[in-house]
């Protein structure tokens, strides 16, 4: 998939059909061919996942939780034992005095003040150089508050939908373009920071630091909204920030390999996927090259990567192997 | 004129087709819902519900709820805790930084205006490096019936109280650690707490009303030094304030 197409899809263009086989590269024709049988598949499959089922990973999440949790304590502990290791919150912050600015919030003020304000582009190209390094939306699944609500928010819902109480209605994957150009010409017309007064980031970023408020009655509505209408409704469909990162993660070092070769195309990865658009080479007959990169809508949770049965989907760094 | 031809059948609608008209009609529904619920911000900014005493340094209303990236990095700095930041209740005032002065005044005791300092964005601008030049608002005896200096009484104990939990740095107890205004009791003839607590020199003083040696009565003076810091309103011993702050009055509107 070229990075163009891989960004139409990040901007909402729903994914194609199965492809031809004349778009497959030598390689990929051949492991396509060789898959073809069904002889005792589905009992080896069975067997497979019996088998990772026997001995569950959580080793991602697990250390993408304590990330989620130790960056956001050490914006809470810097405060309020006034160590002034991290000052500020998600927003804009100095880090051992150096800014970081959030690249959304930056966005806002910019295109709202209309004016180039120095301090935030220092701290804009810190962290935009950090998070190209690390991902893009690797900042929504390792740093993001909501992020962790909206997976605690994510089980009750699909422990409701499989008690047949509620069920996912989806939505259409642009809205979240069309939010992004909509906040940004509100905040240019207007002169104000319109998003930012629903940015569930922000709000929940300086209740923990500075006290709660009123404010999070909207982030409830969102976590409510995702339990029982549409499964991570913010994170997926709509939130601008996460068009802002990954943006910047289209060509990052840091991304999720798919190894077709390993792959069983039984789907659990996209079962689990918080943009299972991005995992749509994983279907059977889907990929068009033996191994490729997981596309820049990923968050790089790594929650295919401990689900993956057969190690087909990994964690990769372009360009290391080489250096190495 | 009428149409002899019988409208052209209309193709049966499919499930999937149903479906999918659903699901367009829903991401419009979200999306106009969170624009709405973003734009409800509209309201507290326009119509003024809220009308704040900025920090020092801040710009004019409207670009400083622009410039201002809700970070609390000026909180963070402030040694008496003054600046606090804004709630739901204030629309795109969510999140920016505010002071209640009666509560908890800025009295200067950082110096050096860390909060402009501190500010990543020039909402608080970085064209003010000390205090005198400060402008939030201006001092004004809202009361004078009810100031005890025009009543020619004094103060004897605390200011606010034993359980107030307001701060001020009292030079004269120590330089550079404010301490509880509960825990610096006063022993007065005649009130005279804005203008001895008053951190501008000559922003404020206690004239008085006649030459009688007798009657101490005076009146609070506002001179045009006063940068609306909102110490006077914190210290003022009468409840409600006798004076308190007209936020973002300037002294060429006078």
């Amino acid at each position: 998939m070229s990075m163009w197409s891989s960004i139409a899809e990040m901007l909402g263009r729903a994914p194609g059909n199965k492809p031809d086989k004349s778009q497959y590269s030598e390689g990929a024709l051949a492991l396509h061919e060789s898959k073809r049988g069904k002889e005792g598949k589905k009992e080896r499959v069975a067997a497979i996942k019996a088998e990772r089922d026997l001995n569950p990973s959580y080793k991602w999440r697990n250390r993408r939780w304590a990330s989620i949790v130790i960056v956001n304590a050490l914006f809470v502990i810097s405060f309020s034992l006034d160590i002034q290791l991290i000052e500020g919150s998600l927003s804009a912050s100095r880090v051992f005095g150096f800014h970081f600015a959030d690249l959304n919030a930056s966005l806002q003020v910019m295109l709202a003040f209309k004016e180039i304000l120095i301090n935030l582009v220092i701290g804009t190209v810190t962290v935009f150089l950090l998070w190209w390094v690390l991902g893009g939306r690797t900042f929504c699944s390792w740093v993001c508050p909501y992020h962790l609500l909206s997976e605690l928010a994510e089980k009750i819902h699909l422990y409701f939908a499989n008690m047949k109480l509620v069920r996912d209605l989806p939505m259409h994957r642009g809205v979240r373009t069309v939010l992004y150009v909509i906040f940004a010409a509100l905040a240019f017309g207007t002169g104000y920071t319109v998003f930012e007064a629903i940015s569930p980031v922000g709000i929940l970023s300086r209740a923990m630091i500075y006290g709660p408020g009123l404010a999070l009655i909207w982030v409830l509505v969102l976590l409510l909204f995702e339990i029982f209408v549409t499964r991570r409704a913010w994170c997926r469909y709509m939130c601008p920030i996460g068009l802002t990162y990954g943006m910047v993660g289209t060509v990052s070092p840091v991304h999720v390999k798919y190894d077709m070769e390993k792959c069983l195309h039984e789907g659990d990865c996209r079962a689990v996927c918080l943009v299972p658009h991005v995992l749509e080479p994983t279907k059977k007959g889907y990929a068009l090259k033996e191994q490729l990169s997981i596309g820049p809508d990923c968050t790089r949770c790594g929650m295919c990567v401990d689900i993956c049965p057969t190690q087909s989907l990994t964690f990769d760094v372009k360009g290391l192997n080489k250096l190495l | 004129m009428s149409d002899a031809k019988s409208p052209p059948k209309k193709k049966p609608v499919t499930v999937r087709q149903l479906r999918e008209r659903r699901r367009i009609l829903r991401s419009i529904g979200a999306g106009v819902g969170v624009v709405g619920a973003a734009m409800l911000g509209f309201f507290p900014v326009v119509k003024k519900w809220m009308e704040r005493l900025r920090p020092p340094g801040a710009i004019e209303e409207q670009p400083f709820l622009a410039a201002c990236i809700k970070c609390g990095q000026c909180v963070q700095v402030c040694p008496v805790e003054a600046i606090k930041l804004g709630d739901l209740d204030e629309g795109f005032g969510v999140g920016a930084p505010y002071i209640d002065a009666r509560t908890q005044a800025c009295d200067f005791s950082c110096d050096a205006v860390q909060c402009v300092l501190a500010c990543p964005t020039g909402a608080l601008s970085h064209d003010v490096d000390v205090k005198e030049q400060v402008t939030m608002g201006i001092a004004r005896l809202s009361r004078p019936k009810a100031c005890l200096a025009r009543l020619g009484k004094g103060v004897k104990g605390t200011a606010r109280g034993p359980d107030f939990p307001g701060l001020h740095r009292y030079m004269e107890v120590d330089r550079w650690t404010p301490i509880k205004i509960a825990d610096h009791p006063y022993d007065l003839d005649l009130c005279d707490l804005c203008e001895r607590e008053c951190p501008i020199e000559g922003a404020i003083t206690i004239q008085r009303d006649n030459f009688d040696l007798n009657d101490l009565r005076g009146t609070p003076v506002v001179f045009d030094k006063c940068v609306g810091c909102g110490m006077c309103e914190m210290i003022c011993p009468v409840d409600p304030p006798a004076i308190v702050i007209d936020i973002r009055k300037r002294w060429e509107d006078v």
